[in-house]
């Protein structure tokens, strides 16, 4: 699939010296949600800002569609949609104006009918002509994301899009980002939820103090990196785990009830039937046995964690 | 060129003045009176005429400066500083738009406010004394002049503050000082030698000077070294944007 977003050797310092983006590489392709997973601090919205032209760049080239960010910045600007983490909207604009506004200031011509189906969409329809601080947080998020799809962009980034925001209208939102994709909207969203990553993304990238430190295939990723656990209960509880056992990663419960033990799904020799076959051996009986996944976030953290 | 753009800005930056009617018009418009109650009545009692022109009709032009200087910069520097005080400013930095166009959008609707302002300002004179105005052309091209270079300059001061302080700062402590002392109520031959000549470094003293020759053919210095000054200003302060928009100067770092 070809790529609508590419980033070559991207860095940015800003004039306080600090450093926040080390010689980035990264494609977006075509009709995608790519997820961008971080830490606080770690560079998304510095990545993004730069993407959008928002913050100016130290090096690098940055082409969407390929159209230079720079050179050709009404072209690739044009097909950006951006809704920004922090809810910064003109307060006394009504919400029919500021989304037009929004829309004229894409070059777009007037289009009432269109806008008037993003305000349905996003069930702001009602309130129209309310005045933007007068709308509930969930609304303003709504209002954001109204503003940003107000000229019809081909790449919409959405910065912590579910931040402070119910389960209800995360839900919504999910739904409405999933529409998108169909229409064929590329989607770039960073999120501290890792659920939402999980849900939603075709492909997961991490980046933690400046550098992308992984891109990968959702599913992939969580089957390469993934670490299952096999819970095991007890039918007597113990006090401590055995001495005989400590060849293998495993973990007591307090009340010593339940046994876990935690391994790679990649390895040759997960050591599950010999595990089984020692406790056995040891007397140790059990009358229930579970595995479980390890979930993106536990690959994310583990990631982050590696990092020097 | 992305005139829709500019049409946006433009047309939301209008919507804002007449939802805060009050305070963009009303309020100009109810201090002018006060100052033809104070200074054409109380003081014009004792100065009957300045250079033959009743001292009503002589401050005329200076009140309109007055104003017109003070809200070209606060009209321009508050629609700038406000999107970046908010932060919606980033919708600005991500559209498509040139820097030119932000500009003539921005400054263009800060001049149209001040423009109109001043022409109220004018009628509501009209109530007060008789007027001539001898060079209508002249007098509406110093007034579009002086109106687009301090709306500039109220640009420039918008994106260089980083609080509304120092926005304040500026026509508080330089434009509003300048342009009492610039001869908005007096000519600047009443004052004593050395005074006349430091007067002469004061900027305002050449719009409301050549502003006063549009209305009644007489000045304090030459038309022409009025129209040069304000065009230098003018010039200045486009040399000044287009650095801060190459820079991304408190913008884009």
């Amino acid at each position: 699939m070809p790529s609508i977003l590419s980033i070559s050797g991207v860095s940015k310092t800003y004039a306080t010296g600090f450093t926040a983006l080390k010689e980035v590489n990264l494609d977006i392709q075509r009709g995608e949600i790519f997820a961008l997973l971080g830490p606080n601090g770690a560079g998304k919205t510095t990545l993004i800002s730069i993407v959008c032209g928002i913050v100016n760049r130290s090096s690098g080239t940055v082409t969407v569609d390929g159209h230079d960010i720079n050179k050709d910045y009404r072209a690739a600007r044009s097909l950006i949609g951006l809704v920004p983490q922090e809810l910064t909207i003109d307060a006394f604009e009504s919400v029919w104006a500021t989304v037009n506004y929004s829309r004229g200031l894409f070059g777009k011509p007037a289009n009432p009918a269109f806008v008037e189906k993003v305000l349905r969409d996003l069930s702001l329809w009602d309130k129209k002509d309310a005045k933007a601080i007068t709308l509930s947080g969930g609304m303003k998020r709504r209002l954001m994301i109204a503003k940003a799809l107000s000229h019809e962009p081909r790449v919409l980034f959405l910065d912590e899009p579910t931040a402070g925001v119910d389960v209800e209208l995360r839900q919504d939102m999910w739904a409405m980002v999933r529409r998108l994709r169909e229409d064929g909207v590329t989607i770039i969203l960073t999120t501290h939820y890792i659920e939402e990553a999980e849900a939603m993304a075709d492909r997961v990238g991490v980046i933690n103090r400046g550098e992308i430190i992984l891109v990968e295939n959702k599913v992939e990723l969580m089957r390469k990196l993934g670490r299952k656990r096999l819970v095991l209960e007890l039918r007597n509880p113990l006090t401590a785990i055995p001495e005989a056992f400590s060849r293998y990663a495993l973990e007591l419960s307090p009340d010593g009830g339940q046994l876990t033990y935690t391994y790679d799904n990649q390895a040759e020799r997960p050591g599950v039937a010999s595990l089984i076959r020692d406790l056995e051996a040891g007397g140790i009986q059990f009358r229930d046995i579970d595995t479980q996944n390890s979930s993106l976030e536990e690959i994310f953290v583990n990631l982050v964690r590696r990092e020097p | 060129m992305n005139l829709r753009a500019v049409w946006a800005i433009y047309r939301m930056e209008m919507a804002r003045a007449f939802r805060t009617v009050l305070q963009s018009i009303v309020s100009p418009v109810i201090s002018t009176s006060l100052y033809f109650v104070v200074f054409g009545s109380a003081i014009g009692s004792r100065i009957t005429e300045i250079d033959g022109i009743s001292y009503g009709a002589f401050i005329v032009p200076g009140l309109i400066m007055l104003s017109l200087l003070t809200q070209s910069i606060s009209n321009a520097s508050f629609a700038i500083y406000f999107p970046k005080f908010v932060g919606s400013i980033y919708e600005l930095l991500s559209a498509p738009v040139s820097y030119l166009e932000i500009v003539i959008a921005y400054v263009g609707g800060a001049a149209t406010k001040s423009i109109i302002l001043g022409l109220i300002i004018l009628a509501t004179a009209s109530l007060f004394v008789p007027l001539t105005i001898l060079h209508p052309f002249w007098m509406l091209t110093f007034l579009v002049l002086t109106a687009v270079t301090f709306s500039l300059f109220g640009f420039i001061i918008g994106i260089w503050a980083k609080s509304f302080e120092q926005l304040q700062l500026v026509p508080l402590l330089i434009i509003t000082p300048l342009t009492f002392l610039g001869g908005s109520f007096y000519s600047i031959n009443m004052l004593p030698g050395i005074w006349r000549t430091v007067t002469l470094f004061n900027p305002v003293v050449y719009l409301i000077s050549g502003f006063r020759w549009s209305f009644y053919g007489k000045s304090d210095v030459s038309v022409g070294v009025s129209l040069g000054m304000t065009v230098v200003f003018l010039l200045v302060c486009i040399t000044i944007v287009a650095w801060i928009f190459r820079t991304g100067y408190r913008l884009r770092n």
